[in-house]
């Protein structure tokens, strides 16, 4: 995207736009840990613990409005990496056009964190995607069953020691 | 297999050889391929039969939706481990006489794709009469592979099936 300055040249305009973090970090700061500023974009680093809330915080308050929960990944700091796992919620709002990502680290011997696919119906097989790629358990989850791979496939292939040809 | 065997088990001094000639190129003289195109192959498969190759000259170019109208299987592309079971079902679902034709690298050795959820040849899971190197190949070189199809049908035998039929 791009618009004309005063001179008539052509200049970039950031395409996202991020929400406001302040009523987070002013109401919300028993539920997150952090909020990093990198490259113009903006993560929230949540507990575990107060995902949901939250998330469905995020959801329903007119301030932020994000009604579209625009990807869910997971992703694999390493084997050595302590927490080893993160889960990233991307989310959007149609009504403000704005986004947020919020993570939540998770630890390798309790990659466990509760189900989103109550808040965003969305959730529900991008969960299963991270559930079959990473191993990542998801609480309460109506339907947690491998997406991508057979169901009896053993591993799970985006973690890092995983080898490339499988088991 | 059928009738044919029955046939040539009565007369087969006298009318072998002759009954292989005209059986034999009934079938390769209109072979329907059962359409499996699974990735990039797939275009050049469809591109196989456009005017300027026109597979129509060597009588297979009534591709067919429903296997249990086609003789010949033409895999076209990359072979997913959970796609395998789906692959050799529609294979037993072709009425005999069948061949199978891989067509590129992929589906023959896996190709570029040596990992975790890539079949490294469609040989193991459907048995294979012609191969076609390449990424994709051409339509030429799928058309030179039904003409050597062809040349394997011109040299079978009913008799040569006459066990597969009491199986």
């Amino acid at each position: 995207m791009s618009e004309q300055d005063k001179a008539g040249n052509l200049v970039a305009v950031k395409s996202q736009r991020y929400a406001d973090t302040s009523v987070l970090r002013a109401d919300f700061g028993h539920l997150i840990e952090e909020i990093r500023e990198a490259a113009g974009e903006v993560t929230v680093i949540a507990r575990r613990e107060g995902i949901i809330e939250l998330l469905t915080f995020l959801r329903d308050d007119p301030r932020f409005g994000f009604d579209y929960l625009s990807d869910l990944s997971g992703v694999d700091l390493g084997e050595f990496a302590s927490p080893r796992f993160a889960v990233a919620y991307h989310l959007y709002s149609l009504d403000h056009n704005h986004r947020l990502r919020i993570k939540v680290l998770l630890e390798e011997d309790d990659a466990v964190i509760p189900t989103a696919a109550g808040v965003w119906s969305a959730a529900n097989w991008q969960e299963r995607e991270v559930y079959d790629m990473f191993g990542v358990h998801f609480d309460g989850h109506p339907d947690l069953r491998r997406i991508l791979m057979p169901a009896d496939y053993e591993g799970h292939p985006l973690r890092k020691d995983f080898p490339i040809k499988g088991y | 297999m059928g009738l044919e065997v029955k046939i040539a088990e009565a007369m087969p001094e006298v009318l072998t050889t002759q009954l292989d000639a005209l059986i034999n190129w009934a079938r390769k003289s209109s072979l329907w391929p059962a359409t499996f195109g699974l990735a990039c192959c797939a275009i050049e498969m469809m591109a196989m039969t456009d005017p300027r190759h026109d597979v129509a000259r060597f009588g297979a170019e009534v591709f067919r939706a429903s296997p249990r109208q086609a003789d010949v299987m033409i895999v076209a592309g990359r072979v997913s481990i959970k796609m395998a079971p789906v692959l050799r079902r529609i294979y037993d679902q072709m009425p005999e006489p069948k061949w199978v034709i891989s067509m590129g690298v992929c589906a023959s050795a896996g190709g570029v794709f040596n990992n975790y959820a890539i079949v490294q040849g469609v040989d193991k899971v459907v048995p294979v009469d012609v191969f076609v190197p390449g990424c994709p190949p051409r339509p030429e070189g799928l058309i030179y592979a039904v003409m050597k199809l062809q040349e394997k049908i011109e040299r079978d035998s009913v008799l040569a099936h006459r066990d597969e039929d009491a199986a």
